[in-house]
């Protein structure tokens, strides 16, 4: 059985396109001395350092993380490197909750982070390879087929998307960290934006942003004394499956759908939708938002569609189950921290500190991330109870 | 707190250059033999699988990403990856055992370092604003580091000799060894220096292959029946980036994890250690505090061919082999990650007590 967890402090810098004002050691010791600060606690209280980020080339570094212990406070220390794609972000919040959940060690830091300006993200996910066929299409053109087909099985009409855009940038517009900010957006305008790759228009997909987030996780005894409330890790799962297999079911992944029901079964809960006050769910093109709510078990398969249309995943429409509120994905996308900043806007909900994007009440949230072309998944569920 | 079991390993041959071969094509057949070693069928049998490689060697983003279609991970599995060497996923992989989410796991590391300029390549590594624009690859770094050692009296360039002809001669005996023979310390001292004052034979041949672990819990161990080896101790521990900072004579990381995973606790029969220059062995041999008792990389170590991501995962492999082979008790494993030994991890091996 694991030791419980929580997570006592965290750090977010404010996400932009380019942070020139800052080196990448910089970037990440702003985020880790701010979760620092939150918990109180200094770099002589933190036993092991998890960082995580997207692949070395996004700022052309190899393992950087071996350049950053000293902006870390690593020095002396176990540091360890996550990298499992898009999702990692949510990989390296698990990995470092299993060095508190093992009972290996008291107090951890993680970070996460992407410094996309110092290179060219779309370079780096699409450079030829010798052994295979050269795509040259970014995460926008693995995705949109797969939206195609999402729509044509479930008929949902064109405008979901657009919805989906626009409800992300206004809850974007309540969260002062995000990148962007755009109180005034229209469903006309995301309509008229030019299209990328069909169905995904501009504003339907994500920025590219500098940014690091932090996160101490901390044991029971240390977290129960804590100075801001605990958010305890009521459940963690990983599920990964093979990109190449004729088989695969790429709208809705069972690696996406086996990852939910785990990490449900072990933060017991039955009905996502009922049971959980709130989701930040990794959306980085709109039309995700349907599809994620059908994989993760809050829709009925072919039926996301119509929460989204009904409101339900909306703050500004008084929504159930707010999808999101921090502006999600769709706000700030600095790729290698996104799946943290889900995780760690979860934790923020269920400590209450969330600002003007606080769901009200809310005790239990799930924190999501994917990555690759959707076969890599992490989750957790964060709550303010212990369980 | 849980005891963890080593049950299986495999590692490929060390080749200078694997050709054609994809990674999923270097993984698959380590992966098939210690599927059989362990008898099981693929990574569904395991309950956890994590793996080291390194994107810059490939030269691609998500160099892992393939790495899973080697698994057989339809259903899907719990997967995850270590931008490091796998001695660090092995690390992981015991967290996850130790918080009762898991009770056993495959653990792999890969690489094929013979398409770029591996020490070129790895000078990407150093400080991005500062270091890597001087393009100082890490064979260099290492040189200043023996040449800091022999200028202090530290070493002489015969221990470093002795150091080659030992391994030389102990890879005889290692199949998969890449540069092995009969080599004297007359021998290596007659060759000219390459990068002053280190020979090319002071320096770890670039390989490429991959190796694969499985550990277990001590019960599913006995479960399966398996011969197996005990993980009584493990930590790992990173230093300053800025070399003009520490002192590379010593391996203060390597002594932290030493005596944080137990190393002193008991007799060294046998060290794998990840040195991959020659030097670098004694510094890490002196940091461990081992004397004449212990037998040092009877593999040959990396000096006979060096699996970057993996050869750390190896070092933990090569003793559990010593250990159920019965040529030695307990062991202690190395593995290294950054220039001139910044980051180090130590395993204690030992046998496994009679049921």
């Amino acid at each position: 059985m694991a030791n419980l967890a929580a997570v006592v402090g965290i750090g977010q810098t404010k996400y932009t396109t380019k942070r020139e004002d800052v080196s990448i050691a910089g970037l990440v010791r702003e985020a880790a001395v701010g979760a620092l600060r939150d918990a109180e606690l200094t770099w002589d209280d933190i036993d092991a350092v998890i960082v995580g980020k997207a692949p070395d080339m996004f700022e052309g570094v190899v393992m950087p993380e071996i350049y950053l212990t000293d902006a870390l406070g690593c020095n002396g220390k176990p540091m360890l490197r996550v990298h499992t794609a898009g999702s990692v972000g949510g990989s390296t919040a698990l990995v470092a909750a299993s060095h508190v959940q093992s009972g290996t060690f008291r107090r951890v830091l993680t970070v996460a982070f992407e410094k996309q300006s110092e290179s060219n993200a779309m370079w780096a996910l699409s450079n030829p390879q010798p052994f295979s066929t050269h795509l040259n299409a970014g995460a926008g053109g693995y995705f949109a087929p797969i939206i195609r087909e999402y729509m044509r099985r479930s008929g949902a009409p064109y405008n979901v998307g657009i919805k989906v855009a626009v409800k992300d940038r206004l809850h974007g517009a309540r969260n002062p960290l995000a990148h962007l900010q755009r109180p005034d957006i229209t469903m006309e305008e995301v309509e008229e934006s030019f299209m990328l790759w069909d169905p995904i228009r501009y504003l339907e997909s994500c920025p590219s942003s500098d940014g690091a987030c932090a996160m101490v996780i901390a044991d029971e005894d240390y977290a129960d004394a804590a100075p801001r409330p605990p958010a305890w890790i009521r459940g963690v799962a990983m599920r990964s499956e093979p990109t190449m297999y004729a088989g695969r079911e790429e709208v809705n992944p069972q690696a996406g759908r086996d990852c939910a029901a785990d990490v449900y079964k072990q933060a017991g809960i039955t009905d996502p939708r009922k049971d959980l006050d709130v989701a930040e769910v990794y959306v980085p093109f709109s039309w995700y938002e349907p599809m994620w709510l059908e994989n993760l078990g809050f829709a009925p398969e072919g039926e996301g569609w119509k929460l989204t249309m009904e409101g339900a995943t909306s703050l500004d429409e008084n929504g159930d189950i707010p999808w999101n509120p921090s502006g999600g994905v769709l706000s700030s996308n600095p790729i290698g921290a996104s799946g943290m900043i889900r995780f760690a806007e979860a934790a923020r909900q269920v400590r209450g500190d969330a600002g003007d994007h606080q769901v009200a009440g809310a005790k239990l949230a799930l924190g999501h991330a994917y990555g690759g072309g959707a076969q890599f998944y992490a989750m957790w569920v964060v709550g303010a109870d212990k369980g | 707190m849980k005891e963890i079991a080593i049950v299986g390993y495999q590692q490929s041959d060390c080749v200078a250059d694997a050709g054609a071969c994809n990674e999923v094509e270097l993984i698959i057949p380590v992966l098939s033999k210690l599927y059989g070693q362990v008898g099981i069928t693929n990574a569904q049998d395991v309950d956890f699988v994590c793996s080291g490689s390194c994107d810059y060697l490939q030269g691609a983003a998500f160099a892992f990403v393939m790495g899973v279609d080697a698994l057989g991970a339809v259903p899907p599995i719990v997967e995850s990856h270590v931008e490091m060497d796998a001695a660090w996923a092995l690390y992981e992989s015991m967290l996850k055992l130790r918080m009762g989410h898991a009770d056993s796991a495959l653990i792999y590391g890969f690489s094929k370092s013979s398409p770029g300029e591996l020490p070129i390549v790895l000078s990407q590594q150093l400080d991005p604003y500062y270091l890597a624009p001087q393009w100082v690859d890490t064979v260099s770094l290492a040189a200043l580091q023996a040449r800091l050692l022999l200028d202090r009296g530290v070493i002489s360039e015969q221990d470093m000799a002795e150091v080659v002809s030992r391994s030389r001669r102990n890879a005889r005996n290692n199949p998969h060894a890449q540069l092995a023979g009969d080599v004297s310390v007359e021998d290596v001292l007659a060759e000219a220096t390459y990068l002053s004052p280190l020979r090319r034979s002071d320096i770890c041949p670039v390989s490429d292959g991959a190796s694969a672990v499985v550990i277990a819990t001590v019960e599913k161990a006995r479960e399966w029946g398996l011969p197996y080896a005990v993980i009584s101790g493990i930590d790992h521990c990173i230093e300053t980036h800025h070399l003009g900072m520490r002192d590379l004579t010593d391996s203060m990381s390597t002594r932290r994890a030493a005596e944080n995973a137990g190393a002193g606790d008991g007799p060294v029969d046998v060290a794998e250690l990840y040195a991959p220059f020659s030097h670098q062995e004694i510094v890490l041999t002196r940091a461990l505090g081992l004397d004449d008792k212990t037998s040092v990389n009877p593999s040959g170590g990396v000096l006979a061919g060096n699996l970057m991501m993996a050869s750390g995962l190896s070092r933990i492999g090569e003793v559990f082999n010593r250990i159920v082979g019965g040529e030695a008790e307990r062991g202690v494993a190395h593995a290294t990650s950054g220039p001139c030994l910044q980051h180090n991890l130590v395993a204690v091996i030992e046998k496994a007590e009679a049921a």
